[in-house]
């Protein structure tokens, strides 16, 4: 096995339990996300950019369509003779086998795989946030430090600091202490959940921490605090640009509609990041390009190959073969691939899932005070959430927040 | 079935009437509807029946056409057994590289043509755009006990799409073929063939050699047209939508066609898609502002002008203030603020800049050749 100076390790377990039914069917980081990727492109794609080119994705909830798109890694340019991408799901060893119990002991689990290409550093990453970030940047600075373990942090408004992991550190970005959600912050300085380690140092601690019953195996929780308190060089690596984690639904439709503002937050068609050519890959859907027809209107958007418009699209994104039909109106919305909005529906503010069908006069997101339903908005505020599949049948009204599960929707239906 | 079938692409026909649009690439690699090449919809049709082993014979400015194709990934050509085979021209004692005619160009090819393991050959041109699959061809073939099957499509009888090399059929009830003719001043025939034939590899072996050794260079006009008796040359009609891109008229027609909701649902059936060359552009953007109406708008667009019953192909930049109607802007043009164009087709990365006026008529479209700058 050719020897790999860094190989990088996607977290991609993570259920998402708070994107709600985004997440029935699949893992995190497949969910789409900006009209024609899905949120692993964005680490994937960094990946690449940055000359990594052995990927371990780690996986374990619904890993079905996780799989199924990461296929051979062809859409990445990962599909290489020695290294490329790799899923790694759980595993039975023996008489003994186990879920991933935590970040750290899911790296645990795969010790083997990165001893296969003998890196000198593991590179860990996570499948739930939309940023373009060069980690060559990251590496060369571990390097210069001969650091142990460097983490990205960012500087976020220090009345919203308890609610990350924050790293304290010395006027030369040594970090001396770190405080998971600390009621009183004394820096802004939070962890983005990118760490590099120096792969011989983060072995001894993943061997340590798995024979520690008292252990929960997390990287933030359990290795970083002993690294810490063992003395171990940790720094800090500053990364300031756009980046979001998109782990809710509010913060999921906020990623979306950051690519509409103007100029957008984050510019997808960039290529002067970083100096080089920032593309972000994903897998062709294979689709013509869209047709806008003669009565249609649509400003402040993004729509991508296979749609078809002839009705109203306004400040919302459509995913590959959506069709929306004429009269319809479709405002400040995020319309999964294969959407179907049919004649005069309505729909504001909402993600609306794959392949759902939006009957004819429906109205979702519909705020007017008589529309019935008990339902929780805790997950969604005032962000209407279509699952998967669901079709709203014809004339019926889905009040804002809601939350719809997947079947045939044919309540509060307008005479 | 198709296990039996491969496929050869001649892509050397004569582009003359395409005027700037082929000034540096062959037909084959015309761009078309926004985000192909033309032989992607050939091609894409021979992988869609499962044929597997698929020789392009190259003639002339063929590096564009290379460069799209690649190792043949996006066509799933990129195997172990058999796949994607480019064949260029090349000189040796008996060759000059210029092939005088599809006959000579493939007597050039017969290595690639005896060395293939299948035992019939579908064999096409590449300026013709549709979307089918081959398997009822292939099923007709065989229970008819045809020689030579051609496909053909009915178009008008006193019809003529300008074409070059125009072949018409005269057929019998049971569809065999009872005269061929080229280019008719006068056709009597509605069946007007595709340019897409299928026979045994054996026999097209057989007519190659004997039609070279007498001296004979072009495969319809010297050998079809001679053998229409001695030979069982049988028609497959084909009922979708067909464009033939012979001249820029046609180019511009057959483009403006896909506005046409009953032309893409043909020439984009999802249940066989059409493959090319994946660029992974962003979505395109519509700005505040944009106007678009009646069009068919590729990824990698930026959109703040007006735009209506037009052709954006991928990466284009429509400015503030701007207006185009009726034109098709290739990949990557950037129009820029305050244009008002009508009828125009840009080539590749064309600028234009503020305040520029161009128009063209619809059966006369202004023609801008590739990287202009207005």
């Amino acid at each position: 096995m050719i020897k790999k100076k860094v190989v990088a390790m996607l977290l991609a377990g993570g259920q998402g339990s708070r994107l709600s039914v985004l997440t029935n069917r699949m893992a995190k980081p497949a969910v789409p996300f900006g009209g024609r990727y899905r949120i692993i492109d964005f680490p994937l794609s960094n990946c690449v950019n940055s000359d990594i080119d052995t990927v371990g994705v780690l996986t374990q909830y619904e890993p079905m369509e996780l799989n199924a798109y990461i296929g051979t890694g062809q859409a990445w340019d990962l599909d290489r003779n020695s290294g490329g991408v790799f899923v790694l799901p759980p595993y039975v060893s023996g008489s003994h086998g186990e879920w991933y119990s935590g970040t750290a002991n899911a790296i645990y689990q795969n010790i083997a795989f990165i001893d296969r290409y003998d890196p000198e550093y593991v590179l860990i990453l996570s499948g739930d946030h939309i940023y373009k970030m060069d980690y060559s940047k990251m590496l060369h600075e571990h390097e210069v430090n001969h650091a142990d373990a460097t983490i990205a942090v960012r500087s976020v408004p220090m009345e919203e600091a308890h609610r990350f992991g924050i790293m304290n550190t010395d006027a030369e970005g040594n970090i001396i202490e770190f405080e998971e959600k600390p009621q009183h912050p004394k820096s802004n300085k939070a962890s983005m959940g990118i760490y590099i380690f120096t792969w011989p140092v983060l072995r001894q601690y993943l061997m340590a921490d798995a024979s520690d019953a008292a252990s929960e195996n997390d990287f933030g929780k359990n290795i970083i605090p002993k690294m810490l308190k063992a003395g171990c060089r940790m720094h800090a690596y500053e990364f300031n640009d756009y980046w979001k984690d998109v782990g809710t639904v509010q913060s999921l439709w906020e990623a979306n509609m950051d690519l509409l503002s103007d100029p957008p937050l984050l510019d997808l068609s960039s290529e002067v990041d970083h100096n080089k050519e920032w593309r972000i890959y994903s897998k062709s859907p294979i689709m013509p390009p869209h047709y806008v027809g003669k009565n249609a209107s649509i400003t402040n958007a993004l729509v991508t190959e296979g749609c078809e418009v002839l009705g109203t699209v306004c400040h919302s994104i459509l995913f590959a073969g959506c069709t929306i039909e004429e009269g319809a109106m479709v405002t400040d919305c995020v319309l999964m691939p294969g959407a179907h909005v049919k004649k005069d529906a309505v729909i504001h503010k909402s993600i609306i899932g794959e392949n759902c069908v939006i009957g004819e006069g429906a109205v979702v997101g519909d705020d007017r005070q008589e529309v019935d339903g008990e339902y929780d908005t805790h997950l969604t505020g005032d962000i209407t959430l279509i699952a998967s599949g669901t079709e709203i049948a014809d004339h019926c009204r889905v009040p804002v927040g809601m939350i719809v599960n997947t079947g045939i929707y044919s309540r509060n239906k307008e005479a | 079935m198709h296990g039996k079938v491969f496929g050869l692409i001649y892509t050397g026909e004569s582009s003359m009437q395409l005027r700037d649009l082929t000034y540096s690439r062959s037909v084959a690699a015309v761009p078309f509807a926004g985000r192909y090449r033309c032989i992607d919809f050939v091609l894409s049709s021979l992988v869609n029946t499962g044929i597997y082993n698929v020789g392009i014979i190259a003639q002339k400015n063929y590096h564009s056409l290379m460069d799209h194709l690649g190792s043949g990934k996006e066509w799933e050509l990129h195997r172990k057994k058999d796949g994607l085979f480019i064949l260029p021209p090349f000189v040796t004692r008996e060759n000059t590289g210029i092939y005088k005619g599809t006959l000579d160009a493939l007597r050039s090819v017969l290595g690639y043509i005896r060395r293939s393991s299948q035992r019939y050959v579908i064999m096409t041109g590449s300026h013709t755009v549709f979307n089918t699959t081959f398997h009822a061809m292939i099923e007709q073939h065989i229970e008819t006990c045809a020689d030579i099957t051609i496909m053909y499509n009915d178009v008008p009888v006193g019809h003529n799409d300008d074409q070059f090399d125009e072949l018409r059929m005269d057929l019998r009830e049971d569809g065999r073929v009872q005269d061929l003719q080229l280019n008719p001043y006068r056709p009597t025939s509605c069946h007007s063939s595709c340019d897409v034939f299928m026979m045994e590899k054996n026999l097209l072996e057989y007519l190659v050699e004997e039609g070279v050794s007498h001296g004979y260079t072009d495969f319809i006009r010297d050998v079809l047209l001679r053998k229409v008796n001695t030979l069982k040359l049988y028609g497959w009609r084909y009922d979708g939508y067909i464009g033939c891109l012979s001249s820029i008229d046609s180019y511009f027609t057959h483009n403006m066609n896909c506005l046409k909701q009953e032309v893409r649902r043909d020439l984009f059936n999802t249940e066989h898609p059409i493959y090319t060359k994946v660029k992974d552009e962003v979505p395109a953007r519509y700005l505040p502002g944009a106007k678009v109406t009646n069009s068919l708008v590729a990824d990698g667009c930026v959109i703040e002008g007006e735009v209506d019953s037009c052709i954006l192909f991928r990466g284009v930049r429509i400015a503030k203030g701007t207006r185009v109607s009726n034109c098709l802007v290739l990949q990557g043009c950037d129009i820029q603020e305050n244009c008002e164009l009508d009828h125009v087709i840009f080539d590749k990365g064309c600028t234009v800049h503020s305040g520029r006026r161009l128009a063209g008529y619809d059966s006369f479209p202004v023609i801008i050749r590739k990287g202009s700058s207005i």
